[in-house]
């Protein structure tokens, strides 16, 4: 295992010392009757450019919450969330989701949820070229026979997919997914990995997932934040993935060191910060 | 046989089959009609108040039943179709026409404000004491302030139809936009939208099976307005020629009209129905 595989080759490009999205100091507390209560605090994090990062923890570490602050959703209570040194106030295409529960309108078409986002990024674009760009990204998460179906006709993995479509079809600079593969079926589940990950390649997005689901972390990520129980949740562990690109789910399956990762985020989720009601 | 079946045809209609299945759909109605059709005989025979069933049709027979479009010979007065002496399907289409107008009224007004009201927590505050009061007034009791504002009973009659229709329509645009699941805006939200696009793109639409339902009482309230918009309009509409044929003193008449008014209020519930089930099947 060479140096050169430990990160990913986009974020070989970026200037070194060069921080692309950075969570600095950041705690979350709500008021609530008893008093404030911390969901999490003292989270600092450097995300590179074109880096596929994870975030694993039990419910209730304030996963969402986090992310919530990146794509601008929530504030932080303390600290501060910058992308390229710009702070982070509020949502915008830039940092683009794709929400947990697929946030399709179900009035609209596939092709039609995908080029509202498209015309409302680049408004002033021929209509001819905003076409093609929702076609083309539609072709991309193989959906050119589907794209005319409106989402209730679409089964959860297809609309997964509209939703990716339309999440990278405005070119976001940070691809912000939560949970986004949780409610489909194992074979989906795996499909669509994949298909993540090399568009992942082509579009050289940075992107920052939310999932339970450890093998899923470890076959996606260049490094897998694990946090620890909520309340007062921190980042326990950040774990470096090191798996040559392309990945191949297979080959990783026999890498003894695949196992090595994968028993040591066991041990810390079901160990050494168990989940206890 | 594999193309045929490939095809979509309907299955052929086979009467007898279809009358094992619904057999009790339509015998139970008719029993239930055969059944207070008797009881109202008995009543206006023994009570001698009302006409019966028969007196009813053999009084209305000729022409009322017979020909809905009937036109009298003192009809054509000053305002065209005037005094009263035309068929009641001409009087309901001229109360149709008085309720669209006053329900189109209701359903643009309704609905905007449906929509500032329910985008407004502060604004629903503030006005739905005043609107639960309000949309407990019985249309009649509008009749007297309608005359005094518009001093005519035409605009009189629309507004008494638009206001006993307005109320369900804001109530229910007002939930479905506060209803609108958090997805949709924050999809509007990442996405930067413009008021505009937010409006017609997400807001409206999420609202529609909500307008809908409310666009579905109000058809019903608006046309249960119609007798009292109607009662003090001298020439025409299916209010008018009850109030006329209550003064007169022909009974008969006031009943054909009022199978005519169910009739007609179910249809138009039915239609806005239909057209909800259509429009909201995407929802």
């Amino acid at each position: 295992m060479t140096a050169q595989i430990l990160t990913s080759p986009k974020s070989a490009l970026a200037k070194p010392g060069d921080p692309y999205l950075e969570l600095d100091g950041i705690s979350k507390v709500y008021p609530t009757a008893n008093g404030p209560f911390t969901v999490m605090e003292d989270i600092t994090l450097t995300v590179q450019e074109g880096e596929f990062v994870c975030v694993i923890g039990h419910s209730g570490c304030g996963k969402t919450t986090l992310l919530n602050m990146v794509s601008g959703f929530a504030q932080p209570t303390t600290g501060e969330v910058r992308l390229q040194g710009q702070r982070i106030t509020r949502p915008g295409p830039d940092r683009m989701v794709v929400f947990q529960n697929y946030a399709l309108l179900p009035w609209k078409t596939a092709f039609e949820n995908v080029y509202l986002a498209v015309d409302a990024v680049q408004p002033e674009r021929p209509r001819r070229e905003k076409l093609e760009i929702v076609r083309e990204h539609l072709a991309m998460v193989g959906l050119e026979e589907a794209m005319h179906k409106k989402p209730g006709q679409l089964s959860g993995g297809m609309k997964q997919r509209v939703a990716i479509a339309r999440a990278l079809s405005i070119r976001p600079q940070v691809l912000i997914l939560d949970e986004p593969f949780g409610a489909l079926d194992a074979i989906t589940k795996e499909e669509l990995q994949e298909e993540l990950l090399k568009i992942w390649t082509e579009h050289q997005v940075t992107v920052m997932m939310i999932t339970h689901d450890i093998d899923e972390a470890l076959f996606l990520a260049d490094r897998i934040v694990m946090m620890t129980n909520g309340p007062h949740a921190r980042i326990g562990e950040i774990m470096a993935v090191p798996f040559p690109r392309p990945r191949d789910r297979a080959r990783l399956m026999e890498d003894p060191y695949y196992y090595t990762l994968r028993n040591q985020a066991l041990d810390f989720l079901y160990s050494r910060y168990a989940h206890h009601e | 046989m594999a193309t045929v079946a490939g095809r979509n045809r309907l299955p052929r209609f086979n009467f007898a089959t279809y009358f094992k299945k619904n057999g009790r759909n339509v015998i139970a109605p008719s029993a239930a009609l055969v059944v207070a059709l008797i009881c109202w005989e008995l009543f206006s025979a023994v009570t001698q108040s009302l006409p019966g069933p028969i007196q009813v049709i053999r009084e209305t027979w000729d022409p009322l039943i017979i020909c809905p479009f009937y036109v009298g010979n003192q009809a054509w007065g000053l305002n065209g179709l005037s005094g009263g002496d035309v068929g009641l399907g001409w009087q309901a289409i001229a109360s149709l026409i008085r309720v669209s107008i006053g329900y189109s009224l209701a359903a643009m007004v309704g609905i905007f404000v449906g929509v500032l009201v329910g985008a407004s927590r502060l604004l629903y505050r503030a006005v739905d004491p005043m609107f639960q009061v309000l949309r407990t007034v019985p249309p009649l009791a509008w009749l007297p302030i309608a005359l005094a504002i518009f001093r005519d009973s035409g605009p009189a009659g629309i507004f008494i139809i638009f206001v006993t229709a307005i109320w369900p329509i804001i109530y229910n645009t007002a939930v479905g936009v506060q209803q609108m699941p958090q997805d949709y805006k924050n999809v509007a939200k990442v996405l930067r939208l413009s008021g505009k696009e937010y409006f017609f793109s997400i807001l409206l639409p999420s609202i529609v099976p909500y307008m809908l339902t409310g666009l579905r009482l109000g058809i019903g309230l608006a046309w249960l307005a119609i007798v009292a918009a109607e009662m003090l309009r001298g020439d025409t509409g299916i209010g008018f020629f009850i109030w006329n044929s209550y003064n007169s003193g022909n009974l008969s008449e006031v009943i054909l009209a009022l199978f005519y008014i169910g009739m007609i209020g179910f249809l138009l519930d039915r239609l806005v129905g239909a057209i909800a089930s259509f429009v909201a099947a995407d929802h």
